[in-house]
């Protein structure tokens, strides 16, 4: 274990990354999740389908090919910039990409969600005269955030794991499993120890996440 | 709440005509989404682009990635014999050998996992819990070193360090044993999940026939268990197939790295982008058909089920009469 904690500092750089893709891609994948979700339970026919069409398109393109399109594709070959060093650079395209992928999977389980909520809370909400947006707003997003913070949990642990990807080439962000792969290649630390290292490192990563999510559903579940 | 109807009235003509409106607008919001894409790859838009509305810019740019010639490799029966097909073959062999594998590491691990003994107990679950806890690619990636961590082992246990070339990992290897590991563990929360749904009479009613803990297991529980649970096997079997893709990061000839070397070789990494994630896509929906369309036929199946309890001597001796008489 001697030679890699001598290395410490570049294990430590490596999940500063893993951890910024992470958090930076939970906000947005939220974010895209929830529109998304709201579109595809809206009135209007058109928004039902484009949602339908991305959900299904991109959840079933593999994760290293939505991530190469983002970094050989928009970056390389349309010149799109997004910060002037390469390295942040990058890492914002790693985000596009992560929380484009992401946000399907979220959509997908807050649908789930709105599935389970009794019919009575829509026709409720609709006797009381609420708009569409009202009825999603106040009554049934919150309840089905509430129902499905479990599998949420389940998607955040998931986007933590795929920021691997992101050291695809074309895009190549310094986190923490390029790292690791540097170390092997460079020889600058034994295999075993390393690998041992940067698993536990990920491991304080996710299971903490697990088990904070799994305490959360417990208490926010709603009482039928 | 299935029905989406119900979050909405059924509109009036104020409604229709505001529905109509945003309609119009999706509509508008879609085209100029998709025009970016267009012009953006046409390379029209940017420094030193022609003005946005002149037909310079809208026409098919021969340097840009819509020209015909970028998409001519792909009517060239050569490409898909030397490329596609050798590429989509490596990723049905690595998918397929991960697929068998995973399945045998999730059923032994998924059982151990239930062991009435601690020893096995424990370290299976840990075992299992540590591969589904780490990134895929990260196994993938220890994999690939796995002949240099051997050598750096070996002379601390007073072994001599291998001859070069007697142990190598090959890029389809790595794969496989990543892919294994971690799908492997997935799938054994799923079979343990699935055995331990099984209803407790039907294990207590094989104990009392006579049978022991093995044939309880291999006859009653995990036919049982492997039916309720075929949708998330399916499912699980879509996303490994997908995960070959990871693959290209260490350079293994399969699907995405045949059109990235198509990408590379004619200049058109965008049209190559999009046939790839066609066929990858057209895979991965028809699966996932598969998986709905099992659980479909197992929801009719368990209704039927449910009739059947009514007689349940017949059944019993019908199937039970079976490993009975082979032991």
């Amino acid at each position: 274990m001697e030679a890699f904690f001598t290395n410490i500092d570049k294990v430590i750089d490596g999940f500063s990354w893993t951890v910024r893709l992470a958090l930076f891609s939970a906000l947005f994948s939220f974010i895209l999740g929830v529109i998304l979700t709201a579109m595809r339970v809206s009135p209007i026919g058109l928004l039902r389908g484009v949602s339908t069409v991305y959900v299904e398109t991109v959840r079933n393109s593999p994760l290293t090919l939505v991530l190469l399109f983002c970094g050989l594709g928009l970056n390389s070959a349309l010149g799109l910039s997004l910060a002037d060093s390469v390295a942040w650079d990058v890492f914002w395209w790693a985000v596009i990409g992560l929380s484009a992928y992401t946000a399907c999977f979220v959509s997908e389980t807050l649908r789930s969600g709105i599935n389970t909520i009794p019919v009575g809370q829509a026709e409720a909400a609709r006797s009381l005269g609420l708009t569409f947006t009202q009825i999603l707003r106040l009554i049934i997003i919150p309840q089905a955030l509430r129902t499905v913070i479990g599998p949420l949990g389940s998607v955040l642990i998931a986007l933590i794991k795929n920021t691997t990807v992101a050291s695809v080439a074309g895009l190549g962000v310094q986190e923490a499993s390029r790292q690791m792969k540097l170390m092997f290649d460079q020889g600058i630390a034994p295999v075993l120890p390393t690998f041992v290292g940067f698993a536990i490192g990920f491991l304080v990563l996710t299971l903490p996440v697990g088990y904070f999510f799994s305490w959360l559903s417990k208490r926010m579940a709603v009482v039928r | 709440m299935s029905a989406q109807q119900v979050l909405f009235d059924i509109p009036g003509p104020k409604a229709r005509i505001r529905h109509a409106v945003y309609t119009v607008l999706t509509l508008v919001g879609f085209f100029v989404v998709l025009a970016i894409i267009y012009l953006g790859f046409n390379r029209s838009l940017g420094e030193g682009a022609p003005p946005l509305f002149s037909a310079e810019a809208w026409a098919v740019n021969p340097n840009g990635q819509w020209a015909a010639v970028r998409w001519q490799p792909f009517i060239d029966p050569a490409t898909w014999t030397d490329y596609v097909i050798p590429g989509l073959l490596n990723t049905l062999t690595a998918a397929l050998w991960a697929a068998v594998l995973a399945l045998v590491f999730g059923l032994v691990f998924g059982i151990a996992r239930l062991s009435d003994h601690a020893w096995i107990r424990i370290p299976a679950g840990a075992v299992v819990e540590f591969f589904r806890g780490i990134p895929l690619l990260m196994l993938i990636f220890f994999a690939m070193a796995l002949p240099l961590a051997v050598n750096q082992v070996r002379p601390l246990l007073g072994l001599p360090p291998l001859q070069p070339g007697t142990f190598q990992v090959s890029a389809l290897a790595a794969v496989v044993i990543g892919l294994t590991l971690y799908n492997g563990s997935v799938l054994a929360e799923v079979f343990r999940a699935g055995i331990n749904a099984v209803p407790k009479g039907q294990s207590e009613a094989a104990y009392s026939l006579g049978m022991n803990k093995v044939q309880v297991m291999w006859w009653i529980l995990i036919p049982q268990a492997v039916r309720s649970m075929m949708p998330a096997i399916v499912a699980q079997l879509v996303i490994l197939l997908k995960d070959t893709a990871l693959g290209y990061i260490i350079a293994f000839p399969e699907l995405l790295r045949s059109f990235s070397l198509i990408g590379t070789r004619y200049g058109n990494v965008i049209p190559a982008a999009l046939i790839c994630a066609v066929i990858y896509i057209a895979i991965n929906i028809s699966l996932s058909r598969l998986a709905i369309w099992l659980e479909k036929r197992n929801a009719r199946s368990s209704k039927g089920g449910t009739k059947g309890t009514a007689l349940p001597t017949t059944a019993a001796s019908g199937t039970f009469g079976a490993p009975g008489s082979t032991t």
